[in-house]
């Protein structure tokens, strides 16, 4: 995203900024043992993982702030947090 | 047209020639007069401006952040505690790059309280982001009223400009101005233009967060648009000179420099002071020379050192202290010459209003031929 003069915005940027430049680790979704329970979704609040066609999840690290909730609940163990060099 | 007039007065209808939209102060001494005066245009309508009165400096620069954001052009004016006041709007207002005009009417800071000069306020907001012109008389004070909102209002800019003079030696004293005509200045200083503004059918917030992937380099934005300012302000003085027979196109000013062993630095009021003394050691074959900043902010490194570069000795004439350091001033021009082989040495004077007289420069370049700097010049040991 290029800077804006006195940095200003236009209503709506929550959407067109990436806000997952905060995060520090990132949730890497392993879909080894995942049973597609979607409790990874339910528990995101950035409501950022989505259900693909095949049913398994996958967050949107445009917006993930790594906050680890996902892979902490996960009953199945399937989500790693991996620390994000930039 | 020459007017006698007081400082304060002659700034006030400068400002009313630059057809401000907002005026938003609040009075404090020695700044009073010029707010005064400029509510009484208001109420006897010869300045189509909304007046708004507040309780507090904090709202005033508010209440000004918030009329630059709406696309108007808005004036302020304080000094000392006032502007301290003001402090966290100042960065507000360079940061959202919003141009406006402030005249400080330099005054020592609390504590203890004193009413009278040195210049402490403003070069404690050397930081702020904001334009920062110093004038030597009240022709000079009217002048760049006109010349600050041109440059700040310039898209390459976008910067607020405080518009420094010495309080109660400048402000309160009447001297010969010459003042243009409302269509003279119509025709030098355009409507602003904003680059954005507040619109409620186009909404749009102005300084908005940045996370550390992006702050940076608004930061660096930011200092940049204040070294662009320089082409601007060199443009706007010149432009003023062709218009108006005065130039200000120059940062730095010499004063019998070119063979000067001994060149004095100094800001505002203090430099007429350092004329008339180097007149007098002129006088008495020592050569003395003055090298006046007018333009602090953006800080004129490269023209500074030029204009230095002859001198044998640099005496820095400092109205602050940064406790515990140095006068800001002497740092930067101690940065300037780095490498240059010149010694610098640094003389706190005239604070919370002691007089500087003629005597006293000359004692300060006796001391600067020997050696002796970096101190507060004048102290009374009696009292101590």
């Amino acid at each position: 995203m290029a800077l804006s003069v006195g940095c200003t915005a236009r209503p709506g940027k929550s959407r067109a900024n990436r806000t997952g430049a905060w995060r520090v680790f990132k949730p890497v979704f392993r879909h080894n043992k995942c049973t597609k329970c979607g409790i990874c979704s339910l528990v995101c609040p950035e409501g950022c993982i989505i259900e693909q066609e095949d049913e398994f999840m996958i967050p949107d690290y445009d917006y993930c702030k790594g906050c680890g909730l996902c892979a902490e609940e996960c009953p199945a163990e399937d989500i790693e947090m991996v620390k994000e060099e930039k | 047209m020459m007017h006698f007039v007081e400082g304060s007065i002659a700034v006030a209808q400068a400002v009313r020639m630059c057809r401000p939209d907002v005026v938003s102060a609040y009075p404090i001494t020695p700044q009073t007069h010029i707010v005064e005066a400029l509510a009484e245009m208001v109420a006897e309508c010869k300045l189509d401006a909304e007046y708004i009165t507040v309780e507090s400096e904090f709202s005033a620069l508010s209440a000004c952040l918030g009329a630059v954001a709406a696309g108007s052009r808005a004036y302020s004016a304080t000094t000392s505690q006032g502007l301290f006041l003001m402090f966290e709007v100042c960065f507000n207002l360079a940061g959202m790059r919003l141009p406006m005009v402030m005249t400080v009417a330099n005054r020592a800071v609390s504590a203890p309280i004193s009413i009278w000069n040195d210049q402490q306020d403003s070069i404690s907001l050397r930081d702020s982001g904001w334009l920062q012109f110093y004038a030597e008389d009240n022709q000079e004070a009217a002048d760049l009223h006109y010349i600050a909102y041109k440059v700040a209002e310039d898209h390459k800019v976008l910067l607020p400009a405080m518009v420094c003079f010495d309080g109660f030696i400048l402000t309160h004293t009447y001297e010969p101005v010459d003042m243009p005509t409302q269509e003279e200045v119509d025709a030098y200083l355009p409507r602003f233009v904003p680059l954005a503004k507040l619109d409620a059918n186009d909404p749009i917030s102005f300084g908005m967060l940045a996370t550390p992937d992006y702050y940076m380099e608004f930061r660096y934005a930011n200092d940049q648009a204040m070294h662009q300012s320089k082409e601007k302000i060199r443009e706007a003085g010149k432009e003023f000179g062709a218009k108006f027979g005065r130039d200000y196109s120059a940062f730095v000013e010499g004063y019998r420099l070119e063979d000067a062993e001994t060149a004095l630095v100094a800001l505002g009021s203090l430099c007429g002071t350092a004329k008339e003394a180097i007149d007098e050691m002129r006088a008495a074959g020592k050569k003395v020379g003055l090298l006046k900043i007018r333009v602090y902010r953006p800080f004129p490194v490269e023209e500074l050192a030029a204009a230095l570069k002859g001198a044998k000795r640099v005496a820095v004439l400092d109205k602050n202290i940064s406790l515990g350091s140095k006068g800001a001033v002497a740092l930067e021009v101690k940065d300037a010459l780095y490498g240059s082989g010149i010694p610098v040495h640094d003389y706190i004077v005239g604070l919370g209003g002691r007089d500087i007289r003629k005597r006293d420069i000359a004692r300060i370049v006796e001391l600067a031929e020997k050696g002796e700097g970096d101190l507060f010049y004048g102290l009374r040991q009696e009292v101590m």
